[in-house]
């Protein structure tokens, strides 16, 4: 760049550039565009309520409406209790004391986020039903009949089940909550005479009150949303309800009307999620060194010990020990080229999930960057909120739209060109990728924000200074320090759609069966050594992206 | 030949109740390296950022070598205005070497072109060693001095430095600001060094503009800016400086320590304030003085002392390193100023008591 010639002549203002600075640039246009991808489906389901109820919707009413939303209800009481008791407590436990194990349970404690819930689910019944092994050796043990065994197949065994995957969630946020803030804090309290119990349930506790708050709500969204591990229950909530109003009654106006109450309970525990990270902000990120832990000797270690390992047990050794013995025993004669192609299938639509994913998650951070409008803010904020709709809502609310456009195209075929088509876009790939690009395009998001987040601001305009904006400056700087982000992105997402159910099952072209609709199949007819062999599957790919979330997790200790 | 030139520049930050630059003009010429002084809030890296082109002004207008690049509702982007910036956090590119960050801005540049232009400025920042080194390898010093080198690549029209030194300590401090003094007098570099650091702006700048509250206060070389402030703010912020209330009587101005010539404008009966810095007057222990040392604060090179006088005026007088006088020595003052400086005494500076 030469000193004395500036690149371009200053342009007059005028009517020209004033049009261009109203009309919407390309950044504005994709980012609405992902917004409406979300509201699109939100806006079908909502709208529904206000459709003709029809026959099939009054039956439901009048048959199961209130077992459905007391049985919801109870699931999320149960889940919620269940998941803060031992979430927390394994967290206080692993960030403020020493006990032998200690330090490889703590990563540990988060390998059952690997295990999708309704491979948990259908491994306890197996195990723990009337006629699995543990009861059948028990009666043999006591020479009777019939013994009393807790049973599995009811509203305590699926909040059972689904505290056992779901803890995590609570246990990470919590954990860092105490090691950042926690430990520092009791130090104060007993400086000023209390004990460590005390301290505890005083101060480290309270503070930690939002971060548990957050970890609570993904608890209960993901409670909300999951499919798999009620159907296999029996359980009636409202994604098995839309299931099959839509399947089994075939009318899919009575699944969207389920859909929408779903909905509606959704938004509230959505509403809480975003209360609880609005109070992380204000609370204080202080330097934080970190006290030293308080070792736990003796019994009290060991106990300790017992406590955390027990639960690691429960939640992880044992499903996957029986799955293994499972897998193994049905290998020989399971595992063929259909088998085969369901894993091809699954690895296809992860795979192409991921890279749409990781596209888009990039163009929503490239827009918030290069245009920090309130237009962009929201529009990538509603991009973001996909994860909090349950798959079987997102399912039906891409339906509706899709089937009417496609009725609109044939209709239209035929009336001026006399051409008789078939379905163009429902029941394709299209809609399938679709369904997982709303509702994991917030992974994605994740992952890549926060790997922007290191890219200052002053980066940037060094670079402007330099002469490098715009596709450029995306192409030498924000891709460059984006590939850590975006790798976990794609993984992040890959694993997601793997393990993805309702959606899968719900929009899937005729042939496009894969792992997850696999084990559905086995499970529906209590087949569940046959369901072990694709559920390993599941698992090892699930391992990747937890071991990688607890390394970085445990960097920050 | 004028480089930059800033007319009447006012901007006022969305939601801002008060300007953060209000009606600067300002004119810095080819080779000439300018400091905006000022305390935090006091407008400067607004000022600095408007004339990159990161921020568009409300009112006035920026010429760079001639050729209109800011005025309101429109302004040059940065990317084409050829203007280098360093910031506070160097923002050096994680990802890229050295000699690619030098690089970074010349892509325009043909390979051997290119290849030759950077080691032409890594060798004058002294960096020719630790050319395929990445930014986490060096030390601040020498991330200072890549972000330096490739904000000179491209021969940008003006260098742009924010607060450059506040991120080392002290003593590398004074060693960077003479080495990137002396680059930039090498290099003949017309440059912006914004601080709020007055012996900076002093070791570094040919011309020190003044800021405070928006407003430019003054705008001359070091010494002047030092010896004749316009205003007291100027006179406090550069240096330790007393004021002591006095009155033009016969065409002189009368204080309570003695007498100075007048040479201002203020006539008969005006009543000012008398600028003493510490290095105005001498002390002399003297059982009969008028004065009485209150405290001592060695520095190492020399002494300062805190006196008061019998109407109660604090003054603050240095001596030698080795001058040493107990608290409550009576002592004498002996003047040694060689211009009076002289401010109204309305004033709102001597006033801001009231104002609260």
């Amino acid at each position: 760049m030469r000193p004395d010639a500036l690149k371009l002549p200053f342009e007059r203002s005028g009517l020209s550039s004033l049009v261009r600075r109203a009309c919407p640039d390309r950044w504005h246009l994709a980012t609405l565009l992902l917004a409406g991808l979300v509201l699109a489906p939100l806006g079908v389901v909502l709208f529904s309520i206000f459709s003709e109820t029809n026959d099939v919707w009054l039956h439901f009413v009048h048959t199961t409406l209130i077992t459905l939303i007391t049985n919801t209800l109870w699931l999320l009481l149960g889940v919620a209790c269940g998941t803060t008791f031992v979430g927390v407590s394994l967290a206080w436990l692993i960030a403020a004391y020493d006990f032998p194990g200690r330090r490889w349970l703590d990563w540990a404690l988060m390998l059952p986020l690997s295990l999708p819930p309704y491979v948990v689910a259908f491994v306890s019944i197996g195990l723990l039903d009337f006629t699995g092994p543990i009861q059948t050796q028990l009666r043999s043990w006591l020479g009777a009949d019939q013994v009393w065994f807790p049973r599995i197949r009811s509203t305590g065994g699926v909040v059972f089940v689904m505290t056992l995957t779901l803890y995590p969630y609570v246990y990470m946020l919590a954990r860092n909550a105490f090691l950042t803030q926690g430990r520092r804090a009791i130090e104060a309290s007993q400086s000023l005479g209390q004990s460590r119990f005390q301290g505890f349930f005083k101060v480290a506790l309270p503070m930690a009150r939002p971060w548990i708050a957050g970890g609570l709500a993904l608890v209960l969204m993901e409670t909300l949303a999951d499919f798999g591990t009620v159907s296999i229950f029996n359980y009636d909530t409202f994604t098995t309800a839309i299931y099959k109003a839509w399947f089994g009654l075939f009318s899919l106006s009575a699944a969207a009307q389920l859909a929408s109450l779903l909905v509606l309970i959704v938004f509230i525990v959505l509403f809480i999620e975003q209360r609880s990270r609005s109070h992380q902000r204000f609370s204080q990120a202080g330097r934080s060194h970190v006290a030293d832990r308080i070792p736990l000797g003796g019994v009290r270690g060991w106990m300790a010990f017992v406590y955390t390992f027990l639960v690691f047990c429960i939640a992880f050794l044992i499903p996957v020990g029986q799955l293994s013995i499972w897998a193994a025993r049905v290998f020989g004669q399971d595992f063929d080229s259909r088998y085969l192609s369901f894993f091809s299938h699954s690895v296809f639509l992860g795979g192409t999930a991921a890279l749409l994913a990781c596209g888009c998650a990039l163009i929503l951070v490239s827009a918030s960057r290069l245009k920090n409008d309130l237009l962009t803010r929201i529009s990538v904020r509603l991009a973001t909120l996909g994860y909090a709709l349950p798959g079987s809502v997102l399912a039906v609310g891409i339906f509706i739209p899709l089937v009417w456009t496609d009725k609109q195209i044939i209709g239209w075929m035929k009336n001026f060109f006399g051409i008789e088509i078939g379905f163009l876009f429902s029941g394709t790939l299209f809609a399938m990728l679709l369904g997982y690009l709303i509702r994991f395009l917030a992974v994605a998001h994740g992952a890549v924000d926060s790997a922007v987040n290191r890219i200052t601001p002053s980066l940037d305009e060094t670079a402007r200074s330099l002469g490098i904006s715009g596709i450029p400056l995306l192409r030498k700087v924000y891709l460059p320090m984006l590939r850590g982000g975006l790798l976990t992105a794609a993984l992040l997402v890959f694993v997601d759609v793997m393990k993805e159910m309702p959606i899968t099952l719900m929009t899937r072209p005729f042939g496009w069966d894969t792992l997850s609709v696999r084990i559905f199949e086995m499970t529906s007819e209590g087949e569940w050594e046959r369901a072990a062999l694709p559920a390993m599957a599941l698992v090892l790919t699930g391992f990747l992206p937890v071991i990688l979330l607890s390394r970085y997790s445990g960097k920050g200790n | 030949m004028t480089v930059i030139e800033l007319i009447q520049i006012t901007k006022t930050y969305p939601g801002g109740k008060m300007p953060a630059v209000y009606e600067i003009s300002l004119k810095i010429n080819k080779g000439e390296v300018l400091a905006l002084l000022g305390p935090s809030g006091s407008g400067k890296t607004t000022l600095l950022r408007l004339i990159a082109g990161f921020e568009t002004p409300d009112q006035g207008k920026i010429f760079l070598n001639g050729q209109e690049v800011s005025r309101p509702r429109y302004c040059l982007p940065p990317e084409k205005r050829g203007v280098g910036m360093v910031f506070q956090d160097y923002a050096l590119f994680p990802h890229l070497t050295v000699a690619e960050n030098v690089a970074f801005g010349l892509g325009s540049l043909k390979r051997d072109l290119r290849r030759k232009r950077v080691e032409e400025v890594v060798d004058q920042v002294g960096l020719t060693s630790l050319a395929r080194r990445y930014p986490h390898e060096l030390s601040g010093g020498q991330q200072q001095r890549v972000a330096l080198a490739r904000a000179l690549a491209p021969n940008p029209i003006v260098l742009m430095l924010d607060e450059p030194f506040s991120n080392l300590d002290p003593d590398m401090r004074t060693q960077m600001r003479m080495e990137v003094a002396a680059i930039l007098r090498r290099t003949g570099s017309t440059a912006i060094l914004v601080t709020h650091d007055h012996e900076e702006a002093f070791a570094m700048a040919d011309k020190v503009a003044v800021l405070n509250a928006g407003r430019l206060e003054q705008c001359d070389p070091p010494e002047l800016v030092y010896h004749i402030p316009a205003t007291p703010f100027i006179a406090d912020f550069v240096g330790q400086a007393d004021f002591i209330p006095g009155v033009i009587r016969d065409g002189k101005v009368v204080a309570e320590i003695g007498v100075f010539p007048n040479a201002s404008p203020f006539v008969d009966g005006t009543e000012v304030m008398v600028m003493i810095r510490p290095d105005d007057i001498d002390l002399v222990p003297d059982e009969k003085g008028v004065a009485t040392v209150l405290s001592r604060q060695f520095k190492g090179s020399e002494n300062l002392y805190t006196i008061s006088l019998p109407s109660g005026q604090i003054l603050h007088s240095s001596q030698h390193s080795l001058a040493v006088y107990a608290d409550q020595t009576r002592v004498g003052l002996k003047l040694k100023v060689t211009h009076t400086v002289l401010f109204r005494r309305e004033d709102p500076f001597f006033n801001k008591e009231l104002i609260e």
